[in-house]
């Protein structure tokens, strides 16, 4: 690749406290200097970011490929574009694929796809399941999965309903210091819900989901990490409640982690007025004070990870009745967006506590090295607008599956490019 | 005269004037039924479907028989004699019908909001005849109709609803209709069968039919589902009716008599004793009558609003 010399860029690197305004000059995927008034070499591609932010590039540690198994509704190379393009420069993908990630041929025919999509500039990290097949009755071969590359492991879709399962996984997943992500739901509390119980789903007439399903889980969660000094990670958070446990389990300085998705900090049940299909995920979208909770515990530290849950589905299998609709909206596109608009705009976070939120803290929690932007080491960048105000249009979306709550939304901050391995691609 | 909304698609939100003119109308139209020939053409050349996923046959009926009064062309569409068995889905469904020029929809659905559905995708005015645990409009217009008849007006009337509100389509839609014509609504049943946060509706919760019995002037006494004891959200049917039956033995204790609703079908000694379901109190075939009326009101004045 020829050269690239970023213009005006405002260079954020929260692991090196820095905020400055610079010219960047990249060759063959390194960074080669960065000053003011950076000459241009011959054959170089030159682009005047006018103060766009330059920041260690982003990852997505929650997101469903679909593929294999499911590419009407995804494929990998769909949605690496989708990422590129809501500026992240990886993704963990989740195993519920058909088959699932519960061996290490599926971790390589992903990593081989991955490769081959975008020339290889978007990182795919699996998370292998925590159980065969995700059944729950016996965990997978973790010692191979890691070595063949997998960043943690999650039955995400379903819980680790089996106490005694969940305690070996954590256990054995020790052994390579992986972290189990747990989709909280008490299965026989969430039963047959499709909304959060409360005001509204009574309303509405709709079978609820009470907030308990996910609380309940997350403290016996909390025990069996207390005792058998695992790593755990809460995928997807969205209640006061369980915040307040990962919290306390926090303050007593256990390893746990957890994430939020732009649409938990953003949407209430409210919405599911509607019954726009587009408003059912799991977990659902939960009551204002949850919603509040969320921004509080992304300010105070609590929530380490934005995530998206990105999760495709096709057209027609949404345009059905609500009852019967699948659980889950796409989310990589939307990301930024809706954290400057939602979180840095209020002054619930800074610029920069955003880019942890996005980079530092989920390369920490799936132990893969941190992005520094200094000169000599590699270029991987996410670049974005955080004035740019601009509107959501499905139909622009890079993923193959449009399944969105919010087309027509408003959303300050814009995502402007991605640089990674050696591939620049700007919006 | 026609209303706000080309469709009734519930009760929530609906304008207390909107209400009143479907009461009214249904009382023009309870004359038609008491003359010889009980047929009018007043929607002579509309063509209306009866779109029903679940099974259904006191609501059925009730649509169908008020259809031809009005001399509409019917058709009808059940789940289990339909292509849904070969895997359609409900919007191909609906847009195939949809496709032979119809102009109304009546539809009952498992799922809430199924109805909301069908009126992004059709044309036709759809009505809503039951959907998922969410709203059954015409059950409880034709319930206040009713009320209305025997007590003269609704505002300040004291009514009570009884039973499994949790899973009662029935009971959402009268609080929404009572509660915006002025009446004071109460619920009453076991604590595992009352849907959490309700009372933010205005609605006093009691857990005993006793406290209940002396404060209200009717009582609307759900079905109870057997189903639902499966689901354990109550422990027998023999303590649901020791405990909150509605038995003439407690009725009695009231100062006054109180008129009895029930929108069928009845389990006899379960939620209402047999004595007290044929008592000179209760209001329960005149509900029947009544829903047909209140039906043909709601279809020709649905008809109205294009």
């Amino acid at each position: 690749m020829k050269s690239t010399l970023f213009r005006n860029a405002r260079i954020i690197d929260p692991s090196q406290k820095l905020d400055t305004s610079a010219d960047i000059l990249i060759d063959k995927g390194i960074i080669k200097k960065i000053g003011k008034d950076i000459e241009a070499p011959n054959n170089t591609q030159v682009y005047d970011l006018q103060g766009a932010v330059v920041a260690p590039g982003f990852i997505d540690m929650h997101v469903h490929l679909r593929e294999p198994g499911y590419e009407h509704k995804a494929t990998i190379a769909s949605e690496l574009t989708a990422a590129a393009a809501g500026g992240f420069v990886g993704v963990a993908c989740m195993p519920n694929t058909n088959p699932a990630i519960d061996d290490g041929s599926i971790v390589r025919y992903i990593k081989e796809q991955a490769a081959k999509a975008m020339n290889g500039m978007i990182d795919v990290y699996p998370i292998a399941a925590v159980t065969k097949n995700r059944e729950g009755r016996q965990i997978t071969e973790m010692a191979e999965l890691s070595d063949a590359g997998v960043v943690g492991f999650s039955d995400d879709g379903n819980p680790v309903e089996n106490t005694q399962i969940m305690r070996i996984a954590l256990e054995y997943a020790k052994m390579f210091n992986k972290p189990i992500i747990q989709h909280a739901e008490d299965k026989a509390l969430s039963h047959g819900g499709v909304m959060n119980e409360g005001f509204v789903s009574t309303t509405l007439g709709l079978p609820g989901i009470p907030t308990i399903a996910e609380a309940v889980m997350i403290q016996r969660d909390i025990m069996l990490t207390v005792y058998s000094g695992g790593k755990y990670h809460v995928a997807h958070l969205s209640t006061q409640a369980g915040l307040h446990l990962i919290r306390e389990a926090k303050e007593s300085g256990l390893p746990v982690t957890c994430e939020v998705t732009p649409h938990h900090f953003t949407l209430t049940d409210e919405e599911v007025r509607s019954f726009d299909t587009n408003t059912k995920m799991h977990p659902p979208l939960r009551s204002q004070e949850d919603v509040d909770a969320m921004k509080e515990g992304l300010r105070d530290g609590t929530i380490d990870v934005i995530a998206t849950d990105h999760a495709p589905h096709s057209y027609d299998e949404k345009e059905v009745e609500y009852l019967y609709a699948p659980f889950g909206i796409v989310g990589l596109e939307t990301a930024i967006g809706l954290s400057v608009t939602e979180l840095v705009k209020p002054g619930i976070l800074t610029i920069s506590q955003m880019i942890e939120k996005f980079t530092v803290n989920p390369r920490r929690v799936m132990d893969l090295p941190q992005v520094i932007i200094k000169e000599g080491e590699k270029a991987c960048f996410t670049i974005f607008k955080p004035e740019e105000e601009w509107t959501v249009d499905i139909q622009k979306f890079k993923s193959k599956s449009k399944n969105s709550p919010f087309h027509g939304r408003k959303l300050t901050g814009k995502p402007v490019g991605v640089v990674n391995n050696n591939e620049v691609m700007m919006n | 005269m026609s209303l706000t909304s080309r469709h009734l698609l519930g009760l929530y939100n609906v304008p207390k004037e909107d209400i009143g003119k479907i009461l009214d109308s249904a009382s023009s139209f309870k004359e038609v039924l008491d003359r010889p020939i009980k047929k009018v053409p007043t929607l002579q050349g509309k063509t209306i479907v009866n779109l029903f996923f679940e099974s259904s046959t006191r609501t059925r009926i009730s649509f169908e028989l008020a259809q031809r009064r009005l001399s509409a062309d019917i058709v009808n569409f059940a789940a289990s004699t339909s292509s849904l068995s070969k895997g359609e889905t409900f919007k191909d469904t609906a847009r195939n019908i949809e496709a032979m020029k119809i102009d109304m929809v009546v539809v009952r659905h498992q799922s809430a909001g199924a109805p909301q559905f069908l009126s992004r995708i059709v044309d036709a005015n759809v009505i809503n005849a039951g959907d998922g645990r969410h709203e059954h409009p015409t059950q409880a217009l034709l319930d206040m109709y009713t009320l209305r008849e025997k007590f003269g007006t609704l505002k300040g009337l004291r009514v009570c609803i009884v039973g499994d509100i949790l899973h009662s389509r029935v009971a959402l839609s009268n609080i929404y209709g009572l509660k915006t014509m002025g009446a004071e609504v109460s619920l009453c049943g076991p604590a595992t069968m009352i849907p959490r946060e309700i009372d933010k509706l205005g609605v006093q919760v009691y857990h005993r039919i006793e406290d209940v019995i002396p404060n209200v002037d009717a009582l609307n006494v759900l079905r109870i589902q057997l189903e639902r004891q499966e689901g354990g959200h109550f422990p027998s049917i023999r303590e649901y009716h020791n405990y909150f039956g509605v038995t003439r033995e407690r009725l009695e204790k009231a100062e006054k008599p109180i008129t009895i609703l029930h929108p069928g079908p009845i389990n006899r000694d379960v939620e209402l004793s047999a004595d007290v379901a044929d008592s000179e109190h209760s209001v329960i075939l005149q509900q029947v009558l009544n829903g047909v009326a209140v039906r043909m009101a709601i279809l020709y004045l649905l008809s109205q609003s294009n």
